[in-house]
């Protein structure tokens, strides 16, 4: 009776058939006497199929126990379920700067996040209004450059800036990532 | 002119011979599906038998290390979560770890027990991705959409908490960038409640499972001796019987206040490997209840500073351990507002040192078992 050594082509290392039972204890004499034991005849032709027959079929039990259970359906239908997707708050999608009704914008051009970009995305433009004070005249943005890591919106001390929830960015046209933040120059 | 020594591909020794056919090479990767990314295994073969193997390396370098010296220590917090980036809460733990320690900076009392939660959730979902992964690398897909269905629960908390699924930047020096939103905790909770009989269920579905035990046990063994030589850490190294883990050996943040205990593994192979990782997500529940236990109230931040700068000559250094093992974080400063040199140590580039050691000398197909039980992650290896 030989039995099966799937593998008898190989050179002889470390190989224990079977794992040694005392966990813990290793030493390369322990491993290298575990080396020589070859499976008996009982365990390889009798217990193995039994105990792996039973194992398969506990697998296919719990695979079968999760098909039929509904309540466990995971999957979302994403572009049918658009219009109710929501994102949670704290969601970091492209940089956006609200405006009010009026559509002023609290931005006064101070530059700290232009500093605190790591990636030189952001470029504010300051502009001199009437009164010859310095407000914002363009906030470029470039989207293609940002790694949304949203240090500029911890860095604005005026809540001008904030992370918006949309998360479709997908274009055809590059030079529409770049883009304008603000609707007109600032007031303040 | 010897043209077999020159037929020889670079870092491959030359053959003893002996074999039973006549040797050859083969190219695995860099696109290959379980390679988990552009690794590329050069692997010298006698019929299916793996007689040698080099990894070749560099496929998605990306010179975070050089980046770190034209940016200022904040901004190099997102450039760690693209190091390991199923363990991206650690790494920029490791990183926070060495600012607050050059700069000095103090950390509050509940932003200690955020960070521990925070990291303990991420590596629960590491190891469940690492779970699904390797089932399927065996050829079980089921378990894949088992494991990525918990690990979804989990990535949706760090959705709610700081807004990304994958690159957090979460950690700052002295706290977190938010506060824990309302009805955290409750949730925490339950996953664990719920991941506690989960995990009976993946131990009735894979790891009792005949045909993955005898995929894995006795296969890819690396002796307790190799390890500490390739300098292996985390489970790689736990499964070989080296009782090394940063958590508890060099406790940082608030770790030494936990009771949890370091699984280890007796022979080294690739089903210690998973049972292991099975088992530190136990820990890693019970690590997670006593901090959701304790959790005070207070500043989730201490005072925040416009530039956080590491005084001249000082060297800070902090290391944490990962989902993969002890990732360590090196700043020397110039005292200006950039680090002089920032070096990462990363636990996958010694544990793909170590593939020759442990897939040599079995068949090919026992490679990607030794692929899966390693679950590296090939932007921390290139960096």
């Amino acid at each position: 009776m030989t039995t099966p050594d799937q593998h008898q082509d190989t050179p002889p290392q470390n190989r224990p058939q079977s794992r040694p039972q005392n966990m813990g204890a290793f030493t390369p004499e322990a491993q290298a006497e575990d080396t020589c034991t070859k499976p008996s005849f009982y365990a390889y032709f009798i217990k193995r199929p039994i105990v792996g027959a039973f194992s398969l079929l506990t697998g296919m039990g719990i695979t079968l126990k999760t098909l039929c259970n509904v309540t466990s359906t995971v999957t979302q239908e994403y572009p049918e379920n658009r219009d109710t997707l929501t994102m949670p708050p704290a969601f970091r999608g492209q940089v956006i700067m609200p405006h009010d009704e009026e559509g002023e914008h609290k931005c006064t051009a101070c530059t700290l996040c232009e500093k605190a970009c790591p990636n030189g995305t952001i470029s504010v433009l300051p502009m001199k209004n009437i009164a010859n004070k310095k407000v914002l005249g363009k906030y470029i943005y470039r989207f293609d450059q940002c790694t949304l890591c949203s240090l500029c919106v911890e860095a604005c001390p005026f809540d001008a800036i904030r992370m918006g929830n949309d998360f479709e960015h997908a274009t055809v046209d590059k030079d529409s990532l770049v883009m304008v933040l603000n609707e007109k120059e600032g007031r303040l | 002119m010897d043209l077999v020594q020159t037929e020889i591909p670079e870092g491959f020794t030359r053959s003893a011979g002996g074999g039973h056919t006549e040797e050859y090479y083969l190219n695995m990767g860099p696109q290959h599906p379980s390679t988990h990314g552009v690794l590329r295994l050069m692997v010298r073969l006698d019929g299916e038998t793996v007689k040698e193997i080099v990894p070749h390396i560099g496929y998605i370098h990306r010179s975070i290390e050089k980046m770190a010296e034209s940016q200022s220590l904040i901004q190099n917090i997102h450039l760690t979560d693209r190091l390991d980036y199923l363990s991206c809460h650690m790494t920029n733990l490791g990183l926070c770890l060495a600012i607050e320690q050059g700069a000095d900076v103090g950390v509050p009392e509940r932003a200690e027990y955020i960070r521990i939660i925070v990291c303990e959730l991420q590596r629960i979902q590491s190891h469940l991705l690492w779970w699904g992964c390797f089932a399927m690398d065996l050829g079980a897909l089921t378990a894949f959409l088992y494991g990525f269905d918990e690990r979804e629960k989990i990535t949706d908390l760090f959705e709610e908490l700081c807004g990304a699924r994958l690159t957090m930047n979460y950690f700052r020096p002295g706290g977190c960038v938010s506060d824990l939103p309302n009805e955290f905790i409750p949730r925490i909770l339950k996953i664990c409640e719920h991941m506690k009989t989960t995990l009976d269920e993946y131990d009735n579905l894979v790891s009792k499972n005949m045909i993955i035990r005898e995929r894995t046990q006795g296969v890819g063994i690396l002796s307790k001796e190799r390890a500490l030589s390739h300098g292996c850490t985390g489970p790689v190294a736990r499964a070989s019987g080296i009782n090394y883990d940063v958590r508890k050996d060099e406790p940082y943040g608030i770790y030494n206040r936990f009771d949890f205990d370091v699984p280890l593994g007796a022979t080294g192979d690739c089903y210690d490997r998973y049972t292991v990782r099975i088992e530190e997500m136990r820990q890693s529940i019970r690590i997670l209840e006593q901090a959701c236990k304790d959790l005070p109230d207070g500043d989730f931040r201490s005072k925040e500073k416009p530039n956080y700068k590491i005084p001249k000559d000082e060297h800070s250094f902090s290391s944490v351990e990962t989902a993969r093992g002890n990732f360590s974080t090196y700043v020397v400063s110039d005292g200006g507002k950039t680090p002089y040199r920032i070096k990462y140590r990363s636990p996958n580039f010694s544990h793909i040192g170590a593939i020759n050691d442990m897939a040599s000398g079995y068949k090919l197909a026992d490679l990607v078992t030794v692929l899966a039980t390693l679950d590296p992650v090939i932007p921390d290896i290139d960096r």
